[in-house]
This record gives C-alpha cells, sequence and structure tokens, in this order.
C-alpha cells in the first residue's frame, strides 16, 4: 500500500496546504492551477472566452503562480531530494495526449487536482466533491487499461 | 511586484516545494497510485485539503477580510453536464499521462523538460475549450 512509506506524501501535502491557505488568507485568491492556461491565452485569443472580464484581472498573479510553482520544485530539487535533476520515462505519446485532455477536460469542468481536490474540497463544495471522485476514478480505471495494454513505466 | 503577487509567489513556492517533496512532480509515482500500488496521493491530497480547509473555514473568520484583497469567498461552482463531463475527460488524461496543471508546471523545475510536451498540450486543450464555447 505505502512501499515508500507515508512521511514524504503527509508532510508535502501540509506544506502545499500551507501555501494554498497563506494565499488566501493574505489575498482571498484561490491559488489553483488550470484556469492559469484560459486566462493565459487571453493575451493571445482574441475569442470572447478567453476575454473575459475575470480572465484580464487574473492572468498577471496566475502567472506568478506558475512561476512560484517552478520555483518551489527547483528548490527542493537544489537541496533536499536525494535523486537531484530527474526527467520521466513516460512515453512522448502519453505526455501529449494526456496533457491534451488534461487541459480540455480541466478547464470544461471549471477545474482540476488543485481547483477541485485542494481548494474546492477545502471550500466544503459538493460540485467538487463529485468532480473529484469522477475524475479519479476514471483516472484510476484509465491508468490501469493502460498498464493492461503493456504501455508502461 | 505588488503586494498580491508576492504573496502569490511565496505560497506558489511553499505550493511547489509541497509538490517536489511528496513526489508528485513524477509522473511514474502519480501512476503507481493510480495503478494502486502505492496510495500516498490520498495523504498529500487529503493533507493539502485539510490545512486549507483550515484556512478557509476557521482562520478566515477570525481574520474577517483579507489584508491584501477585497474579500474572503469559498471556491464554490455550480454542479452541470460540464463539471462530470469535464471530469471524465480529465480523468482520462490524468490516467494515461501522470499530468494534472499543477504538477506538472512544478516538474518543469525538477529538470523534467519533457512534461513541456504536456503542458503546451495543455494548452491546445484548454484553446480547444474555448473553442466550442461560442
Amino acid at each position: 500500500m505505502f512501499p515508500l512509506g507515508i512521511e514524504p506524501y503527509l508532510v508535502g501535502g501540509i506544506i502545499i496546504g500551507v501555501g494554498v491557505a497563506l494565499i488566501y488568507l493574505l489575498t482571498g485568491l484561490h491559488a489553483t492551477q488550470s484556469s492559469f492556461f484560459t486566462t493565459t491565452l487571453s493575451w493571445f485569443s482574441k475569442r470572447k472566452h478567453f476575454q473575459k472580464e475575470t480572465n484580464i484581472k487574473q492572468r498577471g498573479w496566475r502567472v506568478t503562480l506558475a512561476l512560484g510553482l517552478i520555483i518551489g520544485a527547483l528548490i527542493y530539487t537544489l537541496t533536499l531530494s536525494p535523486t537531484g535533476f530527474w526527467v520521466t520515462t513516460v512515453q512522448l505519446w502519453r505526455l501529449a495526449l494526456g496533457g491534451l485532455l488534461v487541459g480540455f477536460g480541466t478547464r470544461l469542468s471549471s477545474g482540476c487536482t488543485s481547483g477541485h481536490g485542494i481548494s474546492g474540497l477545502a471550500s466544503l463544495s459538493k460540485t467538487s466533491v463529485v468532480a473529484v471522485i469522477v475524475f479519479m476514478g476514471v483516472a484510476i480505471i484509465t491508468a490501469n487499461i493502460v498498464q493492461l495494454l503493456g504501455g508502461l513505466t | 511586484m505588488n503586494k498580491t503577487n508576492l504573496v502569490v509567489l511565496f505560497g506558489g513556492i511553499l505550493f511547489g516545494f509541497g509538490l517536489a517533496y511528496s513526489g508528485m512532480t513524477k509522473q511514474e509515482i502519480v501512476l503507481s497510485f493510480l495503478q494502486l500500488q502505492d496510495l500516498g496521493l490520498i495523504f498529500v491530497l487529503g493533507g493539502a485539503a485539510l490545512v486549507t480547509a483550515l484556512g478557509i473555514n476557521v482562520l478566515a473568520r477570525f481574520l474577517k477580510k483579507p489584508a491584501f484583497g477585497e474579500q474572503y469567498k469559498p471556491r464554490t461552482r455550480i454542479l452541470s453536464w460540464k463539471t462530470i463531463v469535464g471530469a471524465i475527460i480529465f480523468g482520462v488524461g490524468w490516467g494515461i499521462s501522470g499530468q494534472c496543471p499543477g504538477s506538472a508546471m512544478a516538474s518543469l523545475g525538477t529538470g523534467n523538460y519533457m512534461v513541456l510536451i504536456g503542458i503546451a498540450t495543455m494548452f491546445i486543450g484548454a484553446y480547444l475549450r474555448g473553442l466550442l464555447d461560442s
């Protein structure tokens, strides 16, 4: 069940929660990630979907949040990480196709693992409870099918 | 940089550090959860949601108003077919690749340049969703 132990997962999760809660308590903003794609596209597409006022208003701090995620993971890699820099061995087609579905699906669903998963559940949102159960269930089924088909890591 | 962005940057750094610390920046570890071999991800999501819930539902009540913002508003969304169909499509993508938006972004900081492919296609996916919204 827990070949790597529970400590890294629980401690990491608490650090994530402290970051998200800190942002909310000081600014009132929900530090969620999938909106980043839509708000960033507002710089490049004139379509109404991207030019909504909320997108324009949020696009600046959402880029900052994305930068923060990268810097935070970089700091970990340079300090505590036992393995240092690292590159995935998951096949290119899986990264590409998976990313496409993740981008489309999270935006249609208005949330991802951070939006529905962390901030939504923490906000006691019933919609997010449903979304998390659905995407986690579907992901578990999908990952097991891919494994059965032999396309593996 | 204004105060809001400074807070977001600092909180984002903690967020990214926690994602890397918990191994969520490694698609292989996320996939091992989804294949039910290592259930640790539950503790990452649970731990993060619990601490955030404490902030949203308890601490925010004491503070009343954010120091660098207008008001506290929990994150709620209306449940519709879009929530469900979107979550199904997201779930397939997550199950195929082990990538989700936040962990993919943080993964760049661990030197995982391959995930740039996933981030690029996430942008395309988000753009296609915009094309369908007329």
